[in-house]
């Protein structure tokens, strides 16, 4: 069965922005299924709101469009586009359940459009909680015995049969949002309400909780000749009750005998049967009772996910490009295995080696969130590694954390280790409870000296894997009680997978002392392949990691190579953007003709798949395994720009080790990150600057305060995404910030700012060559200053801004480029006060916002930047100037405070969103509507306002809630800002506040009786209350802004819906239109 | 240490004493290594496992193939001093220990795997570096090798005896052992066959006697053209029109006898991830697999064997992995449809031995 010839033309789904639960796997995936159908002859449509993805990218798909995930707007795409097809199986749960609604809404039908791949009975099947047990039982599998529930009375009776603790689970939702674990009657009434709002179709499962349990994952292919592989096990070292998302998982699976596996695929190969996934993978998870091997199967995943991202990144077989293959029509024995080229796709990878997967959490960034985890997924992101045994593999998943420790080791205190006391009590105490901490909590009880029983009985982590621990725990004492570190003792640890950071800490050494010992005794990683058959058949692609063995099979080629470092695992701050630059980078070199090597550790990402650049080294990114690629390849240079601050915290010491690093070079950016250097600068370029001060005490930092004057903004230096960055108003905040600050990043001082309140802010990003300068586009923020601009809304061309001050922007932008010598990209913030513009930091590396500009005006700016960093001029490209292109681009980002119960949703200068969207439209008002729709905000076209703000902002909300009221929106009002509104002609109804009794304004959000919410806090410090409205609003879904910016163009963008104009164009017409009009 | 001279440290980790010889392979199945350890047709042979972590699982005794490991010795890169699962009874380390079987951890596997893959499959040793190398040596070369070897009357059974069908019995069959699996006969019991087990070079007319409705020929080691009376066998039960169904060795031996020739692959299929193509189905089955030796074919022919006609092919490598004769209900398979280890893809198998019997005596 070759491929179809009865369709021209199939439309792709992406995911949306990256949440929690739904990352950047999906743009892995898509970019596959993308190249896989272009590759094919296929006319490929692609829909996807996320502008920093790489599928985005208009040189990938034939039209894109940057339109909201909404079947609306998708309809609008199908009715311009009219596909033969749509396959729903590669943009996560967003993408399925847009597919599936345009099924049930008959729009599919209405315009011809076929669901390849997986149609709507078989997910509805898999993904219908009630329906897939049924399936299940059918073929006489289990699944946890218990029911399910449409209301609260049902779920009691439900759990009158399951008793507790109970597991409640919505049907229809990502990453387990609005699940949870009960333990008693109160908690799972409180679940159950939750758990039922969430899901979209108000259907929850009540599940017997299987909590200890051993879980697996097996994904699974199956093609339309019903041939079915079993592409990977995964074994979960955490037990059932974590979030598979939010466990350590390991591949292949390493404690189950083949005779369970079997049994194991037998059933994974009789539920894709009996769920028809016709043509596509699935993933399906596995609960095993360690005690007598009693299987259940959980839940099936008809599409790719997380699991499916990690699993092709495991085995090197590519599921969701095969995926798309096999949907078009392809037989599995048809197509051939990507690794081998000589071998056929249709057969089991084996692995010779163990994959680790550690996920990476960002409670430091939400102190106030519950750190338990549980049944919702809590993870921003993950890194893979991979070794020779379980315990290299681990260590080196710890080591590519980049979370401040050199790998596995235990934090200074126990109470970094989310522990009181470090006694063995409170050790199994804590250990019974699965947090982002328990790895290292179980090294401290290891190294105290509890058993491996001790510690699998109460963590319920299976023994098999705490000895492998204890193993490690040992070797380490070992090595550090010996006379002296022996070649042979050496080379042990490092076959265990310590790091030279780590070997040299446990014998009061540095790492550099260890590794020129280690280089001494020439003795280096070897580099073996993910080759998917165990080294059965030659590989063709050199997708490596590194070990300690004899036989390298990394061969340097003749050819000029540049290696290009990835930005490791995600995290808030540095996401999808910067490998959506890294995977530009490695296009642009590879049309230059170089050969491109590319370093990341994480699985999720495009740019780690092997098909990406020439070769690819799966690594933790630490300066021990990039030098040590760099000593094998010996590149003409190393990019470091492209990878946000991961690769760029290594640019000074690669630097000083002799590695060439391409483009800027590492003095220019110590120049425009030094205080002190840049200051000099801005002086010889005129360039204002906010009153400004360094610290690195705290007396200091008060006497700094207090000359530029309070509010000031304070953060520590070289951070990301804004990590401990504050506003602060007076002396007392200063000193309670100073303490926390110090220990965000103890060896760099503090900076003090001036707070430019009420200031318009803005970001520049540019390309430079060392001489010209080419400006991508000046982007206003929404927000006023004070507002992470990670988080803020911007939007291309500016539109509150004079032309002057922007005129001033660009020229600055080019100054401070050619006086830095910039080669790549540089990126500046800006802040307008009182028509003065003031620079506020200078970035000589890749932006967050580079992807956003680059859809939004056409210019591929990473791309230039990469082409420029190997000698290319500006001037032999032809380019349009920032402000020559058509239309009006609006991002506004998304936040993870529904995932994250505890959580205030008040923004501020600390990032804390986890993704973007981006709407483009000819006017500012439908960009702005289309940015809310695609970020999950959906707009009210009317109905009732709730107002309350703060006293300051009282006069500047009036005229905003005016144009609501003419507009025909009802207008109700906290007392005060009621009585001030009322008294300039706004008929305002009073609410109570939440001390002044019921039913109060949470009472109204959560009756369901208010539409939009528009709330402004008092500083940084909010009142009980107005976090308590903001809970609300999230919970329930109630549209709500915290600043005035936004509340205006909210209103804009309220307009533009209600003259109904749903108009969508892609990227590529957008780019034609622009031309015709210089024409 | 390899014939070739190549050496590959690492740490003894099994039985102590002597030096241990055989032919070197590797297997790539993920778990399993119970199985492979105790399936006669390893016998001679020293298994490189490929996953580098062994005995995670422990040992089994339900999970035997047989009545004692077969393998000359157990290559890995980790052995698992600790094992967790609930049917474990005791760990691999101490099992080889008991058995005698000689086993080296440590070994870069993979290393020995790519170089078995280009060099192929050949003698080697395991033993202390004490013995000194050009005493291993030596010893490794005086090692016959497996071209030519006859190993089924090491392996197979010296008694013939019963084993009843699970259930009511429907069939008679009678079982040639040149070294089968214990997964084998129950999966024929459990089709409802009451089995009589004969010893490799039991004459067919003795244990045609017995009035079976149908053969089984068995896995096996050694080389296929070593071993003694296939053609006399096969003439035989090919003149009774009995049904006859034949796996690994088995198969080679059905074809050998209908006059197809084998030959030695350069390293073999050993591992539960082969793909092979069903040619009447037209479906693709994940089989487990373990054989050196192999049948030549020539499309969908045996060249030799006019009246056989090739019905499984290898995907991987295009050699033929099932044959079936043209007229008579006689059919064999070069890998292994029991699958102990590997996947339950080919158990269709036994329900057409089945079936043959039954069209020609129904039950």
């Amino acid at each position: 069965m070759p491929k179809r010839e009865d369709i021209q033309s199939v439309l792709l789904l992406g995911s949306g922005p990256i949440v929690i639960g739904q990352a950047c796997e999906f743009d892995y995936s898509g970019t596959q299924a993308v190249r896989a159908l272009k590759e094919e002859g296929y006319r490929v449509i692609l829909v996807n709101s996320n502008p920093a993805t790489i599928m985005t990218d208009p040189d990938l798909a034939d039209a894109t469009y940057v339109e909201p995930l909404t079947p609306e707007w998708v309809e609008r795409v199908i009715e311009a586009e009219r596909p033969d097809a749509l396959l729903p199986t590669m943009g996560g749960q967003v993408g399925l359940n847009v597919s599936l609604d345009l099924y049930d809404s008959g729009t599919l039908e209405k315009y011809g459009v076929e669901l390849i791949g997986a149609d709507a009975r078989a997910i509805r099947l898999a993904e219908d909680r009630e329906q897939f047990a049924t399936a299940m039982r059918r073929i006489g599998l289990e699944v946890p015995h218990g029911g399910f529930a449409h209301s609260l009375e049902e779920a009691l009776a439900v759990a009158e049969e399951t008793s507790f603790p109970a597991i409640i689970r919505p049907s229809f939702t990502l990453g387990g949002t609005g699940g949870g674990i009960a333990y008693n009657r109160d908690e799972f009434e409180q679940a159950a309400r939750t758990g039922l709002e969430a899901s979209p179709i108000g259907e929850i499962l009540i599940d017997k909780s299987v909590i200890g349990w051993k879980e697996y994952e097996l994904e699974v292919m199956r093609d339309h000749a019903d041939n079915v592989v079993i592409v990977c096990s995964i074994e979960n070292f955490d037990a059932m009750g974590v979030h598979t998302g939010d466990s350590i998982t390991v591949a292949p699976a390493m404690t189950l005998s083949d005779a369970e596996y079997q049994v194991m695929r037998d059933a994974s190969i009789a539920c894709i049967r009996e769920i028809g996934v016709a043509a596509g993978g699935c993933n399906i998870q596995f609960a095993v009772n360690p005690q007598n091997g009693e299987m259940l199967v959980i839940e099936m995943n008809p599409r790719v996910s997380r699991s499916s991202a990690l699993a092709s990144k495991a085995t090197g077989f590519p599921i969701a490009r095969i995926g798309a293959k096999v949907a078009v029509g392809y037989r599995l024995d048809e197509l051939p295995n990507a690794i081998t080229r000589e071998t056929p796709a249709s057969f089991e990878p084996v692995l010779d080696y163990v994959v680790v997967k550690v996920p990476r959490f960002a409670f430091e960034k939400f102190p106030s969130a519950d750190p338990i985890l549980g049944v919702q997924m809590k993870a921003v992101g993950e890194v893979m590694a991979i070794g020779r045994t379980f315990k290299e593999a681990w260590m080196k998943g710890f080591g590519s954390l980049e979370n401040g420790r050199a790998g596995w080791e235990y934090g200074a205190t126990p109470g970094d280790d989310g522990l009181t006391a470090d006694d063995d009590e409170s050790l199994l105490a804590a250990l019974r409870r699965p947090t982002a901490d328990r790895a290292f909590q179980v090294k401290r009880a290891l190294a105290n000296g509890l058993s491996v029983e001790q510690v699998s009985e109460v963590s319920h982590i299976d023994p098999w894997f705490i000895e492998q621990l204890s193993e490690l725990v040992t070797a380490e004492s070992c090595y550090a009680s010996l006379a002296e570190p022996t070649r042979e003792a050496t080379w042990e640890m490092k076959r265990l997978g310590f790091s030279d950071e780590l070997l040299g800490k446990l014998r009061d050494e540095t790492a550099a002392a260890v590794r020129e010992r280690r280089w001494g005794w020439g003795m280096h990683p070897s580099y073996k392949m993910v080759d998917t058959c165990a080294g059965e058949f030659p590989a063709a692609t050199p997708y490596l990691y590194s070990t300690y063995e004899e036989e390298n099979e990394s061969v340097r080629s003749d050819r000029r190579k540049v290696v290009v470092l990835g930005s490791g695992p995600n995290r808030i701050g540095q996401g999808v953007e910067f490998d959506y630059c890294c995977v530009s980078a490695a296009f642009a070199l590879a049309e230059e003709g170089f050969e491109t090597i590319m370093v990341n550790s994480n699985p999720e990402t495009v740019s780690t798949d092997f098909d990406v650049s020439d070769k690819l080294y799966f690594e933790p990114l630490t300066l021990e395994n990039v030098l040590e690629i760099v000593q094998l390849e010996q590149p003409e240079g190393v990019v470091v720009q492209m990878g946000g601050q991961t690769p760029l915290k290594l640019a000074s010491k690669l630097h000083e080790m002799g590695v060439p690093i391409l483009g800027t070079s590492v003095d220019a950016i110590d120049r425009a990150e030094d205080r002190e250097r840049f200051e000099a600068l801005a002086r010889e370029l005129e360039i204002d600057q906010p009153p400004n001060g360094l610290a690195v005490s705290e007396a200091q930092a008060i006497e700094v305060a207090q000359r530029i004057g309070y509010p000031v903004l304070v953060r520590p230096s070289y951070v990301l995404g804004g990590r401990a960055m504050e506003i602060v108003y007076d002396e007392e905040s200063l000193e309670d910030y100073f303490e926390r600050a110090i220990r965000a990043s103890p060896e760099h001082p503090v900076l003090i700012d001036s707070f430019l309140e009420d200031a318009f802010e803005a970001d520049v990003d540019a390309v430079a060559d060392g001489e010209d300068v080419v400006v991508g586009g000046v982007m206003q923020h929404i927000e006023d200053a004070g507002i992470h601009s990670g988080d803020s809304a911007c939007v291309v061309p500016p539109y509150l801004l004079r032309d002057e001050h922007v005129e001033q922007m660009r020229q600055r932008t080019r100054a401070l480029a050619q006086a830095l010598g910039v080669v790549g990209l540089i990126n500046v913030q800006f802040a307008v006060k009182d028509g003065v513009v003031y620079v506020l930091e200078v970035n000589p590396r890749a932006s967050r916002t580079v992807p956003y500009l680059s859809k939004a005006t056409g210019n591929p700016l990473a791309r230039l930047a990469a082409r420029c960093m190997v000698g290319r001029r500006l001037k032999e490209f032809e380019l349009k100037a920032d402000d020559e292109f058509q239309g009006v681009a609006v991002k506004e980002s998304v936040f993870p405070f529904d995932k994250l119960p505890g959580v205030d949703a008040l923004l501020g200068p600390e990032m804390r969103s986890t993704g973007e969207v981006m709407g483009i439209a000819d006017s500012f008002g439908l960009a702005m509507a289309k940015a809310q729709v695609a970020a999950g905000n959906p707009l009210p076209m009317s109905g009732r306002i709730v107002v309350t703000v703060h006293e300051q902002d009282k006069p500047n909300v009036t005229p905003i809630v005016r144009r609501f009221h003419e507009l025909g929106f009802e207008i109700w009002a906290t007392s005060g800002t009621a009585r001030y509104l009322r008294a300039r002609g706004i008929p305002a109804r009073p609410v109570l506040k939440v001390h002044e009794g019921r039913p109060h304004i949470v009472d109204h959000l959560i009756s369901g009786e208010i539409d939009l919410l528009i709330n402004t806090p008092l500083g940084k410090h909010a009142q009980f209350d107005d976090y308590e409205i903001r809970r609300a609003a999230i919970q329930r879904g109630v549209p709500y802004t915290t600043t005035l910016s936004a509340a205006s163009a909210l209103c804009d963008a309220v307009i533009a819906l209600r003259h109904r104009k749903l108009q969508v164009l892609s990227l590529q017409e957008r780019a034609r239109r622009g031309e015709m009009a210089e024409v | 240490m390899l014939e070739d001279g190549s050496a590959f440290p690492g740490r003894l980790a099994g039985a102590e004493g002597e030096l241990a010889l055989g032919e070197v392979v590797f297997n790539t199945s993920l778990a399993g290594y119970q199985e492979i350890l105790t399936d006669p047709s390893y016998a001679g042979q020293i298994v490189t496992m490929t996953a580098p972590l062994i005995g995670n699982y422990g040992v089994t005794p339900e999970d035997d193939e047989a009545a004692r490991p077969w393998v000359a010795g157990l290559v890995v890169r980790e052995l698992s001093p600790k094992y967790s699962n609930w049917r474990a009874q005791t760990s691999l380390q101490e099992y080889l220990k008991e058995h005698g079987i000689a086993c080296i951890e440590g070994v870069d596997t993979r290393r020995l795997t790519r170089h078995i893959r280009s060099e192929g499959a050949m003698r080697c040793g395991i033993g202390p570096e004490e013995l000194g190398v050009d005493e291993i040596l030596e010893r490794v070369n005086q090692h016959p090798p497996m071209t030519g070897l006859d190993l089924t009357n090491v392996v197979t059974t010296r008694e013939v005896y019963k084993v009843p069908a699970k259930g009511i019995a429907r069939f008679r069959v009678a079982v040639y052992d040149f070294g089968v699996k214990r997964r084998s006969l129950g999966l024929l019991a459990g089709h409802g066959c009451s089995l009589t087990v004969y010893p490799s070079t039991t004459p067919a007319e003795v244990a045609l006697d017995g009035a079976p409705d149908g053969v089984f020929l068995s896995n096996g080691p050694g080389d296929p053209a070593a071993v003694p009376g296939v053609m006399e066998l096969i003439e035989s039960l090919a003149a009774k029109e009995i049904p006859v169904f034949g796996i690994c060795l088995g198969h080679q031996v059905v074809s050998r006898g209908f006059g197809a020739e084998t030959f030695k692959l350069l390293y073999g299929h050993r591992g539960g991830n082969h793909p092979v193509h069903n040619l009447a189905s037209r479906r693709v089955e994940i089989t487990s697999q373990n054989h050196g030796f192999a049948v030549r074919s020539e499309g969908e022919g045996v060249p030799g064997a006019p009246d056989l006609r090739a019905t499984h092919v290898n995907l991987n490598d295009g050699t033929l992995e099932g044959v079936r004769h043209r007229e008579l209900p006689v059919f064999a398979v070069q890998y292994h449809p029991e699958s102990a280890p590997g996947p339950h893809d080919s158990r269709y198998l036994f329900d057409e031995f089945v079936r043959l019997m039954g069209e020609r005596r129904p039950a």
